[in-house]
């Protein structure tokens, strides 16, 4: 139960494994696995590993090749990406600018915005923050109340942005901004492009629960940009905010997929271990309880695959994606916490230590990681509304 | 592989769904579950003379189709969907596929064309009393008879037998000397009492099976009909979770529809949270009770090693969640939807009618259990 690798793509793919076996050697090999989407951890290799994959043309593959992209199809991008995880490569430092940022300037930005922008993204040169929730805007992005105000021939902005992941690494950011002063809700917000290097942006790591900084708060006291640097048209946030939160990121389903499928096989070894040993924390010769449970968690990572793969064979054949496509980081979301929940009652007493300076194994490191995952990118609640309204058609409730 | 249908199978669900939409709308059910029967002999004849759906799957040689387990499946989701009161499971993926998989050539080209075109209606007997899916459950006993001992007949009795009373041929695993075998009985043969009993999901019917000295045919080898009924039990389970997973989503589009037009409080109840994420949930468990029947479906047709896994797996999946979205759905109907007159609770009937069907969740989950290595 694999991807499917057309005739056509063959050679593609001989290709991507061949880079990657004659590239990803030395200090790149041996921080396999290491990294995720909000994990900085070992930066500073991933960081030349990112410029190795650069010089080998791999990132940005479905770009225009004018932008430093390979022109690439839909599927070689989810068989690169397939191998790329198969082959455990370190998680790329760049993914704002590359996944989300990216494909949202290729959607809206000018020629000249897309020429100044992309090749740097591509050169592993400059990376991207995203800019949209506040304080007092989570969920409810539409109350942000950050404000830009033309100031001849700049934007000059104040307010305060919250949960930038790898804020203190962004060179450059995408804040949404309201630039109509008298409007409200999703009307008169602008996305504006703000260099993060000046004196009127203060970035501050936050340390989330396993005691690291991955996430930022960002404040603005009259930071400037350029008036041109306006991603669509002024009045347009929105828009183009939304359009950049539903990119569509099929091609991450799979290497998703090859993590939970890694974590769940760790679980089930650790399950044997106890099943074998009897560990007395677990009161008795058996997995007790835990046995049905984990047949069940299994199943989920194995019902993940196959929705993964229902996704991809449809947008690789052009068709729209079907329902489950808008069900399933809810569905993955819950699921990854529950098989983590039960390796740690499958830890028990391991589960209550941890290293000198915090310092978290594994699994225990995966479980307290996997509590964002039901609430970043829409929480699992958000997710309901986006279900229940755009797919089922159920009525709004009053807002 | 990427589950994908073709566009010949998107086809075939449009052509079958319209014809349910036709021949099994409610009344159509309504009337059919309250007869002993329990379907109707000219929707039966259409669905097999126009659509050719009982030999869908058939090689051509058997008269059938020639089609495979996808274009199967497509077809058992839409039953799902509409509740269709017919012998289809009984005969198809149970009677219709231990010919297929059995070592008997004569039997398959004596009995399988009847099945295929409809004009037979076949089922497998195999629980008895003690309620058990596995080898050791079956005490049926089968002895050689006949002035050479070339005949055989049965004694004991089988139960929960799926549409058993109306069976023209019946699969019966029996014990031999040399292990299980299995036997195809004719419906009318001497020494044999149906007695068709009431169902609690009362659009699939059940009947009770009392062997006395009845003649019964071996099919293929004595010691070889555990391997086939195995191999049945899986594919059973496989297609029923399809059908299944097209009753769960049925059951969730009719909750999700209530919800919005019932108004309270001035607005409808799916503008609230409480019920629009319960309707939410219940598409998100009906879209992976898709994957893991596709998931069945993809590993019957490509025959890999994976099938008891895939079938065990489905099964679990499918009828859990069947069920939980069957009772949610009911939720969100509120007074109505506790009435016989509303249509919701004979998707709760069907989910729990199919839940024990070929083993128990827990009795797969066991099976899966023991597959990962997590016994004590």
């Amino acid at each position: 139960m694999d991807i499917e690798i057309r005739p056509e793509d063959q050679a593609f793919a001989d290709e991507v494994r061949e880079w990657l076996d004659s590239h990803l050697t030395g200090e790149f090999a041996a921080h396999r696995g290491v990294g995720g989407p909000d994990d900085s951890a070992a930066w500073d290799v991933r960081l030349r590993w990112e410029k190795e994959l650069s010089a080998g043309g791999w990132l940005g593959l479905t770009w225009p090749p004018e932008y430093g992209g390979r022109g690439a199809t839909l599927a070689q991008a989810i068989i690169f990406e397939y191998l790329y995880a198969r082959a455990q490569a370190p998680y790329r430092v760049g993914v704002q600018g590359q996944d989300l940022f990216g494909p949202t300037l290729l959607m809206f930005g000018t020629p000249e915005q897309k020429a100044r922008f992309l090749p740097k993204i591509l050169a592993a040169e400059e990376f991207w923050g995203q800019g949209f929730s506040e304080p007092d805007a989570g969920s409810d992005l539409a109350s942000v109340r950050t404000r830009a105000t033309l100031d001849g021939g700049e934007w000059v902005l104040d307010g305060q942005k919250i949960w930038m992941t790898f804020g203190t690494s962004a060179d450059w950011m995408y804040v949404l901004c309201r630039t109509d002063p008298g409007s409200s809700r999703h009307h008169g917000l602008s996305l504006l492009l703000v260099p993060a290097r000046q004196p009127g942006v203060q970035i501050r790591p936050i340390t989330n629960l396993l005691g690291e900084g991955e996430f930022c708060e960002v404040f603005f006291t009259g930071a400037r940009t350029r008036a041109d640097l306006v991603l669509g048209a002024p009045g347009d946030g929105w828009k183009v905010a939304m359009a950049a939160l539903g990119v569509e990121r099929g091609t991450l389903l799979m290497p998703q997929q090859l993590g939970f499928e890694r974590e769940a096989e760790h679980v089930l070894e650790l399950a044997r271990g106890r099943s074998l040993s009897g560990g007395p924390s677990l009161g008795g010769p058996a997995l007790g309880g835990l046995s049905h449970r984990l047949v069940d968690a299994w199943i989920a990572v194995r019902l993940m695959r196959v929705t993964a793969l229902r996704t991809i064979g449809e947008l690789v054949a052009g068709r729209a994606p079907g329902a489950q496509a808008a069900t399933s980081k809810l569905y993955a979301s819950i699921q990854h916490q529950r098989l983590l929940e039960l390796a740690t009652e499958l830890l028990a007493e391991d589960m209550t230590v941890t290293g000198a300076g915090y310092a978290l194994e594994s699994l225990p490191r995966a479980f307290l990681l996997s509590r964002a995952e039901t609430i970043y990118g829409g929480s699992s609640q958000i997710q309901r509304n986006i279900i229940g309204e755009r797919v089922l058609g159920l009525p709004r409730e009053p807002r | 592989m990427n589950f994908l249908f073709t566009d010949e199978q998107l086809e075939l669900r449009a052509a079958v769904r319209g014809f349910l939409a036709g021949k099994s709308a409610e009344p159509a059910v309504r009337r059919l579950m309250a007869t002993e029967a329990g379907y109707d002999p000219a929707v039966w004849q259409q669905l097999s003379d126009q659509l050719g759906l009982p030999g869908l799957a058939v090689p051509e040689e058997y008269e059938g189709a020639g089609f495979g387990y996808l274009e199967l499946g497509v077809v058992f989701e839409e039953m799902g969907r509409a509740l269709l009161c017919a012998p289809y499971l009984a005969t198809v993926a149970l009677a219709a596929e231990a010919l297929l998989r059995c070592a008997d050539e004569a039997a398959r080209k004596d009995l399988l064309p009847g099945l295929a075109t409809g004009r037979t209606i076949g089922t497998l007997a195999l629980l008895e009393q003690a309620g058990r899916w596995d080898e050791a459950g079956v005490r049926t006993r089968a002895h050689r008879s006949g002035a050479n001992g070339s005949g055989w007949v049965l004694d004991g009795s089988k139960r929960y037998v799926l549409d058993g009373h109306i069976a023209d041929l019946i699969m019966v695993g029996a014990r031999t000397p040399a292990g299980v075998a299995l036997f195809a009985v004719d419906g009318s043969a001497p020494g044999l009492t149906r007695t068709a009993v009431p169902t609690l999901d009362q659009t699939r019917k059940q009947a009770h099976l009392e062997f006395a000295g009845t003649p019964a045919r071996l099919i293929g080898d004595e010691a070889d009909g555990w391997r086939v009924i195995r191999r049945v039990l899986d594919t059973a389970a496989i297609l029923q979770a399809a059908e299944q997973a097209g009753g769960a989503a049925r059951a969730a589009e009719m909750a999700a529809g209530y919800a919005g037009m019932r108004v309270q409080f001035g607005r409808p109840i799916g503008s609230f949270q409480a019920v629009k994420h319960m309707c939410a949930d219940m598409l998100t468990e009906a879209e992976a009770a898709r994957s893991a029947a596709y998931y069945g479906l993809w590993a019957l047709a490509g025959d890999t090693g994976d099938v008891p896994l895939a079938a065990s797996l489905a099964k679990v999946y499918c009828s859990s969640a069947f069920c939980r979205i069957a009772g949610d759905a009911l939720q969100v109907h509120g007074g109505i939807g506790f009435t016989w007159e509303h249509p919701v609770h004979l998707y709760l009937k069907r989910a729990k009618g199919s839940e024990a069907m070929f083993g128990t969740p827990a009795y797969h989950r066991d099976l899966l259990a023991a597959r990962l290595g997590l016994e004590a």
